[in-house]
């Protein structure tokens, strides 16, 4: 185990210098020296094994069997074949990345408000560099974690958006990343950077699917910046293949007033890991976590958030639901942080399973360190069944079996989707797991 | 239409019903009365279809057919309705999209059309009327946050959608007030007809005052041990169960 281990990681620190070679400019630029720093650092780090907290649950020896390569160009997708993927009568600036390339001819931007930037990464390294250099890796440091370091050095490209202070986004931004393997084992490493002004509004949908099954290893690093008083509303839906690795990290910033929801929707994924740390760093701030998983299979579906209240009167709410069949494994790892001065928190946390089999588990750690005395704090776990009694009055009425088994797990997860606020994301996301609960009843 | 013959039913390996024998044709209300534990539930929700419940012995021919062999949901199909003593509240699932499913789950075994959103509503709507319940329960989700007449109210509501050829009422009217009394009773006796059939099981002879049984079976110890027509209930109001507990079980 060990040396493989070791082999891996010798494998992707080999696989950085084919890297550097595709970058051709990009490797002059300020930017690269941070990725040879990140590469060296993960050198250091090595992968973690279940000894190590973070990592307790989530066995991730089936990640360094493969051979992952980092690539430069995508396989050619016709428009058509992101049909499944855009929301039927949704109104939003789409960007979209094929293999975690940009496919520019894919993408549509309307006339964005007066300030705004919206770019990939890797144009903005050189359009906007001050800006990218000062924020980029602020927040997530490469440092302290291998897969942040191993983001880093593989960075090619990702979302940069800025919009100016008092700026409403009218249009969602809608980032659509679609895999297509044909056999090859390709690494992606979006590094996405999000800047929000003070007071400003905007509403993102984040989109992972795939389109011919196989594997890949995604490892994301998106870092989001909230001023004062600004409304974010992030929804991420992942629907990779069942045999894809996917790892995502998102911090979060926020500042003075700020209001950021996150809605997470797992459905996809052989080995699913997401890191969701919420700073908030101000007063009044207000941050709602929700997710919503359903793992079947020998998925594993990892979820590991984090809430820093650092100063007071901030609130909160975090509600996580997930159902489980086969021998699908869910991890729920819940840390809300009160610290010394953040007198008057309120902080709200649920995670709720739904076991469909005997075989399938969920370790549950809800984490709550509170150093402030004045503070309202709750958490909550349970796991059960579908309720037996509800079953037999759906088929009671005629309703099969099947039917009545995919009516209830969706009622279970409603109150999740209501809290995405675009109808065209929530409808389709509700068909999209009513048809994943019915090929799986 | 139902023909049961020597019914014996168990839960958790106890007895409850020791040898029921009834028949019931088109047109026909039957009442079945007993004292608490009798094993009137029992016998509602084992035509259901309810599954801790165990059939020993016995047999059940609906139209011909085995009902026992049948799925809860086959049975509701082939026009089996129990209305429910305890309706289960199911947040998240709307009264509208439950009953527009079962309706049409129903009529696709039919082999008639499927209704859609606007053809539901616009039956859901009468139907609703009929009960004098508000339309805005439709957009509810089942029963949640209902109160005891509402559910059972709900309960004759889907009724009245899924119009079935044999209902089985199972106490529909305890918990019920007057008003709501009268309302499920004039529910029902709007769609009786002489192709439908009721066994409308309870403790009390209230909901007899307005639902006139052509048949009345008291039902002791998991047995049926008398069997008359409608005064028989009113005995029984009178009388209490006392004096039918030593009969010994009839054929019905």
């Amino acid at each position: 185990m060990d040396s493989e281990k070791k082999d891996i990681r010798e494998w992707y620190q080999t696989a950085f210098a084919d890297f550097e070679n595709s970058l051709n400019g990009g490797a002059s630029l300020p930017f690269h020296a941070v990725r040879k720093k990140a590469i060296a650092r993960f050198a250091e780090l090595g992968f973690p094994s279940t000894r190590n907290e973070d990592w307790k649950y989530t066995n991730i020896a089936p990640l360094l069997k493969h051979q992952f390569q980092p690539v430069a160009e995508a396989p050619d997708i016709a428009a058509e074949s992101l049909a499944p993927f855009l929301f039927k009568g949704l109104d939003a600036d789409r960007l979209v990345f094929v293999n975690g390339v940009y496919n520019e001819a894919l993408s549509s931007v309307s006339n964005l408000p007066d300030g705004v930037i919206l770019d990939t990464l890797e144009n903005a390294f050189t359009t906007h560099a001050d800006t990218v250099t000062q924020a980029l890796g602020k927040t997530v440091s490469y440092e302290e974690e291998t897969f942040s370091a191993l983001n880093t050095a593989f960075a090619r490209t990702g979302v940069f958006l800025s919009v100016p202070a008092g700026v409403v986004l009218e249009r969602p931004l809608y980032i659509l990343h679609v895999s297509k393997t044909e056999g090859r084992e390709f690494l992606a490493a979006p590094r996405n950077l999000f800047l929000f002004g003070d007071n400003s509004q905007a509403r993102l949908v984040e989109g992972h699917y795939n389109l011919d099954g196989g594997t890949s290893f995604k490892n994301s690093v998106t870092e989001i910046s909230v001023g004062a008083d600004a409304l974010v509303e992030h929804v991420r839906i992942q629907d990779e293949s069942k045999d894809a690795f996917h790892f995502a990290t998102t911090q979060v910033e926020q500042a003075t007033g700020s209001n950021y929801t996150s809605v997470a929707i797992d459905l996809g994924g052989s080995l699913v890991r997401n890191n969701l740390n919420v700073h908030l760093a101000e007063e009044r701030c207000e941050a709602h976590l929700i997710g919503f998983y359903f793992g079947s299979g020998r998925q594993l579906i990892d979820n590991h958030t984090m809430i820093d209240h650092a100063v007071p009167n901030c609130e909160s709410n975090e509600l996580y639901k997930g159902i489980l069949d086969d021998r699908a494994h869910g991890v729920f790892n819940g840390k809300v942080m009160v610290r010394p001065d953040a007198q008057k928190t309120n902080a709200f946390q649920q995670n709720q399973a739904i076991l469909l089999s005997d075989d399938a588990h969920i370790d549950s750690k809800p984490q709550l360190e509170i150093f402030a005395d004045d503070v309202k704090c709750s958490h909550g776990a349970t796991v059960g069944e579908l309720d037996d009694e509800s079953l037999f009055y759906l088929r009671a009425r005629g309703i099969g079996e099947q039917e009545a088994h995919a009516m209830l797990r969706l009622a279970f997860a409603r109150d999740i989707f209501n809290y995405i606020k675009i109808d065209a994301v929530r409808e389709r996301l509700e068909e999209l797991v009513v048809e994943r609960f019915n090929n799986k009843a | 239409m139902l023909s049961i013959k020597n019914l014996h039913v168990s839960v958790e390996d106890t007895e409850i019903l020791k040898g029921v024998n009834l028949e019931v044709k088109p047109g026909e209300i039957h009442a079945i009365m007993g004292p608490n534990g009798s094993g009137k539930s029992t016998f509602a929700n084992v035509l259901a279809g309810r599954e801790e419940y165990e059939v020993t012995d016995g047999e059940v021919t609906y139209l011909g057919q085995d009902l026992l062999d049948m799925a809860p949901e086959e049975r509701a199909r082939e026009g089996v309705f129990l209305a429910f003593q305890y309706p289960v509240e199911i947040p998240g699932v709307s009264t509208s999209h439950f009953m527009k499913t079962a309706l049409n789950a129903i009529r696709e075994h039919r082999g008639e059309e499927q209704l859609d959103a606007m053809q539901f509503l616009k039956l859901a709507r009468e139907k609703m009327q009929l009960i004098e319940m508000d339309e805005k329960f439709l957009h509810r989700s089942v029963n949640d946050g209902f109160s005891g007449g509402e559910k059972k109210r709900n309960e004759i509501f889907q009724m009245a959608v899924l119009e079935p050829k044999l209902a089985i009422l199972d106490e529909t009217d305890s918990g019920l007030d007057i008003d709501a009394l009268r309302i499920v009773a004039n529910g029902v006796n709007k769609l009786r007809s002489s192709d439908n059939a009721f066994i409308v099981v309870t403790h009390y002879q209230r909901l007899l005052n307005y639902i006139v049984p052509d048949y009345v079976h008291v039902l002791v110890d998991g047995r049926i041990v008398e069997s008359g027509d409608k005064n028989l209930a009113l005995r029984l109001e009178e009388q209490g169960y006392d004096w039918v507990k030593d009969n010994d079980a009839v054929t019905a």
